[in-house]
């Protein structure tokens, strides 16, 4: 019933529902037949079924440890946990492309289903390009890495899984990460039929945000955990690596960003139509870059899964097709798209135009780390990396004008603002930021750690503020405020908690680079003191756990006497893939974390020494938690009345209903 | 404000910003760029010692010991390429895949008296991985060919010819 054939057949009937889905209703469109594009959902849902049904197959096959099937004896083993045999499935290459395209189908079986209100013309062609791109993503997946393929002969037992890899974090991050990645792929899709039709227009840019904007708030949380991850498992004490593979996940976030904005003024202001497009189809052929990054080896990092030429070459190939397709129509078509709404520099246009320039500006500085050294060593053959000092220098500048403008901007009217009025708003949020920046030359040191928590806290101020003045404190009545409460939409609500996370994300970043770090070589019983706490070493004991044996210290950390807390991180040894990991053990008050990690064994008897790594991490929490907060704020204004699609159609046919 | 006025302004904005993101890029790249290189190309010209590179090469087996300095545990090991070896100091814990006989990436400073103090030092998640650059190194100079099988035990490489490794 879920063989790894029946797998194989719904997979390869999910790429021919696909082409269909990608050919009939762009004829039928072209040919203005309703019929033929009124096919597309029903083709879109039965693709959807199709690769479910497949996607399920292999899940079964790594639940019944059926080790005649190449990926899970590669992958998975009898003693893994179950929770692991599922979430293995996507933790290799062949499962995680097959993943990919599934949530590819989620995304056309949700266009489909909630985007009845669409024109059929502009449905069947959005469906049309979700289903070309599935099918170059299933053909990759049919001829290059086949996931359902057979090994003879079936081996006992298979070969496990990266002990790295088994933690609950890792298990649900590459799902909420790549719904982000290809999210982007429908505001992408509405792009390119908009180029094909040739209209952008407000109503476009209604039903365009909530995917742009749902897509964000994954791809918001998947960076969040996947960095949030590195921090706790890889115990380097660090959070970001400037790693290929994150700058992969945090390119698209900067342009989609960028996206959530401008499509604001397209549902507004009907402008920045033609640069709205072009951000819809940059993002989708940066998160597809990024798979590529990742799939191809061409950017070796420590999270590549395959390097197999075969696989590059193809990728590289469906990659021409899908970006310089697009952007080849984009070159085409743009120019039939004409603005309309003119508006002063000083405005809540100008503002986001200002946002939108920065957010790409820092984009193009990561994209330029993150590409200059392969292309040297294409080109010039020396061998180059740039990291963390080169990120900070240069992207750290051009955040702080964002900020500034974070808390400017959203008190702006739209068309044409009067300065002084508006900043007579802001005096509140600019008096609270002041006293956040003496705070700031208090508790930190260096220049861009203290202008970056100021302006943090300028953006959380001047937020908090913008709600305050609009719902009317102080100028009415309890009941007056209750009811502007009420009547505030749910997206200005939204936006103000996105703008708050991504201020105390900052001001985590901030607290951060303060970090304080100390090595010791200590004896049982031996005390240090780092950063005003005393860290004492009270045991170090072994013992075996189900597949590893463990080495697990104590460690007591008091502050001015009193006992804060006890750690107790371990180094776990795993003998069938004769590999080490680290568990660092974390204390946190949500302020600071208390950080510390066990290395080494030295010597024997009473002589015997053991490594320790102490991290003092302030406000470490705060970088994952504002992440949270934004992707929490934009699944608020999601839930805004005038973002669901076509809500202004089915309120006429209610009024309709009751007349 | 016609839509003139408004272009400029807008023409204005980019060109400000991108202009001062490429001006911010290329100063950061001219003081953090991290040349990679092999212990003999070290040995060789030795980089300033307020340079950061990034030293890779196999750890020369049986080459580890440790230093105390006032209480902080320093790991010493000599990395080679082969035809040179730079001894590294490096205060922390060594990652978990860290094994002598294995390929090392360190990223740190040359000193004045030609040791390399390393703040970082990284060894990939497979031991059967060989960073890219060191095997490449490894090939330049004749000292494995991946066509002959695993590369050779770093131990044996200061005296080993090219031609023993190929065959």
């Amino acid at each position: 019933m879920f063989g790894p054939e029946q797998g194989h057949f719904a997979l390869a009937l999910a790429c021919v529902l696909a082409l269909v889905q990608f050919a009939v209703p762009l004829w039928g469109a072209s040919r203005r037949d309703a019929r033929l594009v009124g096919l597309a959902p029903y083709l879109a849902v039965s693709q959807l079924i199709a690769l479910g049904y497949s996607f399920l197959c292999l899940v079964m096959c790594a639940v019944s440890d059926d080790f005649s099937v190449q990926n899970v004896a590669a992958n998975s083993a009898v003693s893994k946990p179950l929770l692991y045999k599922i979430t293995g499935v996507w933790g290799n290459h062949e499962g995680s492309v097959l993943l990919w395209t599934l949530i590819l189908a989620v995304c056309g079986g949700a266009v489909s289903l909630f985007g009845r209100n669409l024109p059929d013309i502009l449905r069947g062609r959005v469906l049309a390009i979700l289903g070309g791109v599935s099918a170059g993503f299933q053909m990759f997946c049919l001829l290059t890495s086949d996931p359902f393929d057979r090994v003879f002969p079936a081996p006992m037992d298979g070969q496990g899984m990266n002990p790295l890899l088994q933690d609950p974090g890792l298990a649900f991050h590459p799902p909420i990460l790549y719904t982000g990645y290809v999210g982007f792929a429908v505001p992408f899709a509405f792009a390119v039929a908009a180029l094909i039709e040739g209209r952008v227009d407000a109503a476009w840019g209604r039903w365009v945000r909530p995917w742009a904007v749902a897509a964000w708030c994954f791809l918001t949380c998947g960076i969040a955990l996947g960095s949030w991850w590195s921090y706790y498992v890889l115990g380097w004490g660090g959070y970001w690596f400037w790693d290929p593979v994150e700058n992969a996940s945090l390119i698209p976030w900067l342009t989609g960003t960028a996206l959530v904005h401008s499509a604001i003024v397209v549902e507004k202001r009907e402008g920045l139509k033609i640069w709205t497009v072009l951000l819809a189809i940059a993002t989708f052929s940066f998160s597809l870059s990024g798979t590529f990054l990742v799939r191809s080896g061409i950017l070796n990092s420590v999270h590549a899964f395959a390097n197999d030429p075969a696989r590059g070459v193809f990728i590289l190939a469906l990659l021409a097709i899908v970006i310089g397709g697009s952007l080849a129509l984009f070159a085409w078509r743009a120019p039939s798209l004409t603005s309309t709404g003119l508006f002063s520099p000083v405005s809540r246009e100008g503002s986001l135009v200002l946002n939108n320039i920065l957010l790409c500006s820092i984009c193009a500085v990561v994209v330029t780390g993150t590409m200059y050294p392969p292309f040297m060593q294409l080109l010039a053959g020396r061998t180059i990396s740039v990291g963390k000092p080169f990120f900070d220098a240069a992207t750290i500048p051009l955040t702080l004008p964002l900020l500034l403008a974070m808390g400017v901007g959203t008190a702006l009217p739209w068309k044409r603002a009067q300065l002084a009025r508006t900043f007579s708003h802001l005096y509140a949020a600019a008096g609270i930021a002041a006293v956040g920046l003496v705070l700031c030359f208090w508790k930190l040191s260096g220049i861009l750690p203290i202008a970056c928590g100021a302006l943090a806290v300028w953006v959380i101020a001047a937020s908090v503020s913008d709600v305050l003045r609009r719902i009317g404190i102080g100028h009415t009545s309890a009941q007056g405020v209750w009811e502007r409460m009420k009547n505030l939409p749910r997206s200005s609500w939204g936006a103000a908690l996105a703008h708050i996370g991504a201020g105390i994300t900052i001001l985590g970043l901030c607290g951060m680079s303060q970090a304080e770090h100390a090595i010791v070589e200590v004896h049982i019983g031996e005390t240090r003191s780092l950063a005003g706490d005393d860290w004492t070493l009270l045991d170090v004991h072994d013992y075996i756990g189900p597949n590893y044996k463990a080495m697990q210290a104590d460690i007591a950390i008091r502050h001015n006497g009193k006992l804060v807390t006890i750690l107790h991180p371990e180094k776990r040894d795993f003998t069938t893939q004769s590999q080490t990991t680290t568990e660092v053990a974390i204390h946190t008050n949500f302020i600071t974390d208390l950080y510390g990690v066990v290395g080494d064994r030295h010597g024997t008897g009473k002589d015997t020494t053991y490594v320790l790594r102490l991290h003092r991490n302030p406000l470490a929490p705060w970088m994952w938690l504002g992440g949270l907060i934004m992707a929490i704020g934009g699944a608020f204004s999601l839930s805004d009345r005038r973002m669901r699609i076509g809500a202004p159609k089915r309120a006429a046919a209610r009024n309709m209903a009751r007349a | 404000m016609t839509r003139k006025t408004r272009r400029l302004w807008i023409v204005i904005a980019c060109v400000a910003c991108v202009g001062s993101a490429a001006a911010l890029t290329l100063r950061a790249f001219s003081s953090n760029i991290v040349f990679f290189m092999a212990p003999s190309q070290v040995k060789a010209n030795p980089p300033s010692p307020d340079r950061t590179i990034r030293l890779g090469g196999m750890v020369m087996a049986g080459s580890l010991h440790r230093i105390n300095e006032n209480g902080t545990p320093v790991n010493a090991f000599e990395v080679t390429d082969g035809q040179a070896a730079v001894e590294v100091h490096y205060t922390g814990i060594l990652p978990d895949l860290f094994r002598e006989g294995q390929s090392v990436v360190a990223l740190g400073t040359v000193q004045k008296d030609g040791g390399f103090t390393a703040s970082e030092v990284l060894a990939k998640h497979d031991e059967t991985y060989m960073p890219k650059e060191v095997a490449d190194e490894l090939k330049r100079t004749g000292k494995w060919d991946p066509r002959f099988g695993k590369a050779p035990d770093a131990s044996s490489w200061d005296t080993m010819t090219a031609k023993k490794a190929g065959g």
